[in-house]
């Protein structure tokens, strides 16, 4: 067993390419649930939104990467606005149905072979993130105990990272502000905050457009650091692991969305690296789990995970005990 | 507390169940690693290929050059496009055993020629280890055309693929609906109820070799059962324990990945198909439609089963009693109908349905994992177009849910059908947000 | 009216009690200075007309009582006024501008505010949170001001102070940085009464105020109601219980089956054979609607619990 190689996975992985996507995903997220109560299902289709506003850009019209970024933010303003319009007005769980099947039809449309002139069909889109490669300060890999990443790896980080400060940041000064107020308070019973003489349903929209938008960085993040879009990397299951992410850190929490990322993909990968190991290693035996099968481990896991984490500390890591009993009543 | 630790108890104890039913099944039965395309042995190279041709109007063969030919797999995994050579000729090295689906685009074809049938622009194979496999588009000479005869033709075949689809997805939309109705609780692993039924039939018919009809016997009692134990064993005491709604919502998502990756660990990712009723190409013909007996089974069988479903919700003493508590709770409750006992007879029949309908899908199509989780959004589709908690609303949803899915092919491509199906859910939301039999809530 | 009344302004009293002396005792009657007006007002659900209104008015300062067995289509007229609710025909004025149509939003922004029969407290939201929600026009409810604390800071100082003197007033002040969640039944009342008042309204509205809370308590909420109007507020309230209704207002509208079947002074009411009628008469011997009957029992129960995990907690406290 080298144990070694599996903890520095892990530590890689807390700070890696899909804590922090997922953290900026969760961060948009923790706007729509955790503070306004908004079930937003659909957080993958902002997400594709913000990658293939991208791609697009950049590749089909020739445009420089910041234009397609800036493209990818309008995207994801309009699909609020879109989604937003005819949506707000439902109770939460219709929300979360409209918002599933939103996302899916996105994908659909994203990966058929109609639009593959846009689009690439399921093959997706590549080269489009020349100009960030090109603007890379580093050079040679970083390496520091157990960790090391190559120059590219540390300069998306370094952007993603930084990005996810941003929002946390942002987050913070909304959600301190009598606007943030509204958002809770629209979130424990909207009609009592009708009856104050708010417009509800502008804020819902402000909160379904600011948590979009982020989530459309998230996109763009994976897209650039993969360096290709590919359709299928935005379909519900994604939009599940960002609500596992925040639900891990404790929702309506400013770090949570952050921490929770970090520790649910240090979960994966240790879980992942040590069951590869003890399959490698023959301590299982290859008839009951393979290698391909230590992939799907983790996903129960996750599965498990969400589900006892919801019925035994739905506050995540973060949350106030107090303020979770008082929902469950 | 106890109660709850009981119930996880007895959760855990069901899916050692399941893992148990399903280690005998063929993915834990095969050699290791044998359904994996990462771990195929190199070299030995799997195609699909084809060669494009028609005979012009003297009988000549033509080959049509130049034409892109899409070869993806089923769960979009691979895929890739390739141009036809001058002899018509084409091939896509793909990356293991599995289902594949080839397609063309109908509209770059040549001008002068068109396809056969119009809805066989994708076609889809299976190939088995090391396998390869031809596939051969039906092309003609002329206009195929979407006009006259020709596309009633297809519209009506398409109906009654659609009303096939429909009922089936009415069958497993029941108890989404009824459980909504009863309990409130939006139900994400419903579609895992549908996979389940599909599963045990699978193992029952085809791992020990049993009578097609005696598996799907045996699965709608296993769902039912399973549906059973899942009330009791977890939905029931998370209730006692005031667990909101929402929550419970989250909950039904995290368990449904648990038990669709239990699936896929048990089961493999490949689509399968049942050993009985699979090759049929004589049927009855209704005019322009050829409706094979598995098909005409399938509709009967189902009316048959919506046809009790309704009667028993009418005229049985429980199915008052469940139409009762979706229509007020509080009120059924304080007139002396034990609720509780009601809702895990609704979590019962749901399942059971809802395997039903999983082996309906899986005689009509195939069986795999994910079946009943794609299958989640059109039940939403249906159930929420007829009014979410009401039987007979997601009845009609349902149908018009599948015949839509149907039908949209006529105009859009089929990859696309599920869009529109998705669409109009959307909007029935907006315009009518209680559903077409639902009603509206009070505020205050 | 014979009742002396303990409120400090007996002044005001006087001229409200005034307001009424020419007014008839009929439904539909006309006051001398409505606030509210309303014409030709339903609302059908299926084959039920729950609100078929021809005309009420309500008059400016006064407290007027709205009562009508269960189901009479009291909730239903407050949601349709207060913009919850569209109406199938109808329209209405509230100091003498059009309000159908309006939001509810808007109604409230009007000066019009409503309580709900089912208390709303905000329970994940401090008491202190709830009542600043209830100020209009704050600079820091808008976006992007919202993003600098500079620009809200100064309003959101007297908005706090002005939410302070109301606590002060309706006794919560020592509850003021819990979570409204863990108010008892009572107390969430009177949060949610205060916090409309913090809207600063010329008119409210207050579904059943004094359901299921305890009699020490509703004495002090008909204490506040009559502040209220006492301070120049017009209210409408609905509330079952007769005594209340004879102590505290100035007139009452009875509604049953939607209708308004009887307007006038208490007196008047209470010796109406319409109203006999419409309490026992056609319901004479039929229980309760038993939906009814298990949601009041339902919130009793939940009031008592409430309130036993409140002494739990303060019990709690002392021993930490
Ligand atoms: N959203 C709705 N859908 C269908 N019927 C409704 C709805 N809201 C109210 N009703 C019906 O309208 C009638 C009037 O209800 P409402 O709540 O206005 O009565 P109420 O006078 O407030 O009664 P209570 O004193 O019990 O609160 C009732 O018969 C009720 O069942
Ligand atoms: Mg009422």
């Amino acid at each position: 067993m080298d144990w070694e190689s599996i903890f520095s996975n892990t530590l890689e992985s807390a700070i890696g390419r899909d804590a922090m996507v997922f953290a900026l995903a969760a961060i948009g997220l923790n706007l729509h649930f955790g503070y306004t109560g908004l079930l937003n299902f659909g957080q993958a289709g902002f997400m594709a939104v913000g990658a293939y506003g991208v791609g697009i850009t950049v590749v089909e019209f020739d445009a420089p990467l910041w234009v397609g970024v800036i493209v990818g933010i309008v995207g994801a303003v309009g699909l609020a606005l879109l989604l937003g319009l005819p949506t707000l007005r439902l109770r939460a769980d219709y929300l979360a149905i409209t918002t599933i099947a939103a996302g899916e039809i996105l994908r659909f449309i994203f990966r058929a072979a109609e639009f593959r002139d846009f689009t690439g069909g399921s093959n997706g889109i590549n080269g489009f993130a020349r100009d960030f490669t090109n603007a890379n300060p580093f050079n040679g890999d970083f390496e520091l105990w157990l960790i090391s990443f190559s120059a590219t790896q540390m300069w998306y980080l370094t952007v993603g990272w930084a990005l996810v400060l941003l929002s946390v940041l942002l987050i913070w000064l909304l959600t301190r502000s009598p606007w943030g107020r509204v958002l809770k308070a629209i979130r424990e019973d909207e009609d009592a905050v009708r009856a104050l003489g708010k417009n509800v349903y502008a804020y819902k929209m402000q909160s379904l457009i600011v948590g979009g938008v982020i989530g459309s960085l998230a996109g763009m993040m994976l897209a650039i650091s993969a360096r290709s879009v590919q359709p299928d990397n935005y379909g519900t299951p994604t939009t599940f692991f960002a609500y596992a992410c925040l639900i891990l850190g404790g929702a309506a929490t400013i770090w949570g969305p952050v921490v929770g990322s970090m520790i649910f993909w240090s979960i994966m990968a240790f879980t992942e690296n040590l069951l590869r190991q003890l399959v490698e290693n023959d301590h299982i035996p290859d008839s009951i789990m393979s290698g391909v099968q230590v992939g799907q481990v983790r996903f129960m896991l996750m599965g498990l995970g969400l589900a006892l984490l919801m019925i035994f500390r739905p506050q995540g890591v973060f949350g106030d005990r107090r303020e979770i009993a008082l929902t469950t009543r | 507390m106890s109660r709850l630790l009981r119930g996880a108890v007895a959760g855990i104890g069901l899916l050692v169940v399941v893992g148990t039913l399903l280690w005998a099944s063929p993915a834990g039965a095969q050699e290791p690693g044998a359904d994996d395309p990462a771990e195929q042995e190199p070299g030995q190279s799997q195609q699909v290929s084809g060669t494009l041709r028609y005979k012009d109007d003297s009988g000549e063969d033509v080959f049509v050059e130049g034409l892109e030919v899409t070869v993806e797999s089923a769960d979009g995994s691979f895929s890739e496009t390739v141009t036809s050579d001058e002899d018509g000729r084409w091939a896509v090295e793909v990356p293991g055993p599995g289902r594949y689906t080839a397609s063309i685009d109908p509209d770059q074809l040549p001008e002068d020629v068109s396809l056969r049938d119009e809805d066989r622009s994708a076609l889809t194979v299976t190939l088995a280890e090391g396998e390869s496999r031809a596939v051969l588009f039906a092309l003609q000479s002329g206009e195929g055309g979407r006009g006259g005869s020709h596309f009633f033709d297809r519209a009506a075949r398409l109906s009654v693929e659609g009303l096939k689809f429909g009922l089936i997805i009415a069958i497993c939309a029941i108890g989404l609906s009824l459980i909504f109705g009863t309990t409130g609780l939006v139900n994400f692993a419903h579609g895992e109820m549908v996979t389940w039924g599909a599963l045990v039939a699978f193992f029952f018919n085809v791992t020990l070799g049993w009578p097609m009809v005696l598996s799907a016997a045996i699965a709608v009692v296993v769902g039912a059962i399973t549906g059973l134990g899942i009330d009791r064993g977890l939905w029931r005491p998370l209730e006692r324990r005031g667990t909101g709604l929402i929550a419970m919502l989250v909950i039904t998502i995290g368990v449904g990945i648990l038990i669709r990756y239990v699936f896929l660990y048990q089961f493999g990712g490949f689509t399968r198909t049942y050993a009985d009723y699979q090759l049929q190409t004589e049927g009855l013909e209704l005019g322009p439609v050829t409706i094979v007996p598995r098909d005409l089974a399938t509709i009967l069988i189902s009316l048959g089963v919506l046809v009790a479903v309704a009667l028993a919700l009418q005229l049985t003493r429980i199915g008052k009693a469940m139409r009762a508590v979706a229509d007020n709770r509080d009120l059924a409750e304080s007139s002396g109908i034990d609720v509780e006992r009601v809702v895990g007879y609704v979590w019962a029949a749901g399942a059971g349905l809802a395997a039903l309908g999983g082996v309906l899908l899986g005689l009509a199509e195939q069986v795999d994992w994910l079946m009943g989780f794609r299958l989640l959004l059109l039940m939403f589709a249906g159930v929420i177009l007829g009014g979410i908690g009401t039987a007979y609303g997601a009845l009609i949803g349902s149908i018009v849910i599948g015949l839509l899915v149907q039908l949209s092919t006529l105009w859009v491509a089929p990859e696309l059908k599920n869009v529109v199906a998705l669409l109009v859910l959307i909007i029935i939301l907006i315009v009518r947000p209680q559903g077409i039999l639902g009603q509206a809530e009070r505020v205050g | 009216m014979t009742e002396t009344t303990p409120s400090p302004n007996t002044g005001f009293t006087r001229i409200r009690v005034d307001a009424f002396e020419d007014v008839p005792e009929q439904p539909g009657a006309r006051k001398p200075d409505p606030i509210l007006v309303v014409e030709s007002l339903t609302r059908r659900f299926g084959g039920l007309m729950a609100v078929d209104v021809d005309h009420l008015e309500f008059q400016r300062g006064a407290i007027t009582g709205l009562i009508g067995p269960n189901g009479a289509g009291k909730t239903t007229l407050f949601n349709l006024l207060t913009g919850f609710d569209k109406p199938n025909t109808g329209t209405w004025s509230f100091n003498g501008r059009p309000m159908r149509g309006l939001s509810a939003h808007k109604v409230a922004q009007a000066g019009m505010v409503r309580t709900f029969q089912l208390t709303k407290a905000l329970s994940r939201l401090t008491v202190m949170d709830n009542m600043k929600l209830g100020a209009t026009g704050q600079t820091g409810e808008r976006f992007f001001p919202s993003l600098v604390r500079s620009r809200w800071r100064g309003q959101e100082k007297a908005i706090e102070e002005r939410a302070e003197a109301l606590l002060e007033r309706f006794n919560l002040h020592h509850m003021r940085d819990e979570f409204a969640g863990a108010l008892s039944g009572g107390q969430r009342k009177l949060l949610e009464m205060a916090r409309a008042l913090m809207v600063e309204p010329e008119l409210v509205m207050l579904d059943e105020p004094m359901a299921g809370v305890n009699p020490a308590l509703a004495q002090t909420i008909i204490g506040h109601v009559r502040d209220l109007a006492a301070d120049g507020l017009s209210v409408v309230f609905v509330e079952h219980d007769m005594d209340v209704v004879r102590t505290v207002s100035d007139w009452v509208v009875v509604m049953a089956e939607g209708r308004v079947i009887a307007e006038g002074r208490h007196a008047s009411i209470v010796t109406n054979p319409e109203v006999i009628d419409a309490y026992l008469g056609r319901h004479h011997g039929t229980p309760l609607d038993p939906a009814e009957q298990e949601r009041q029992l339902a919130e009793a129960q939940a009031e008592i619990e409430a309130e036993l995990e409140a002494e739990e907690r303060a019990r709690e406290q002392e021993g930490a």
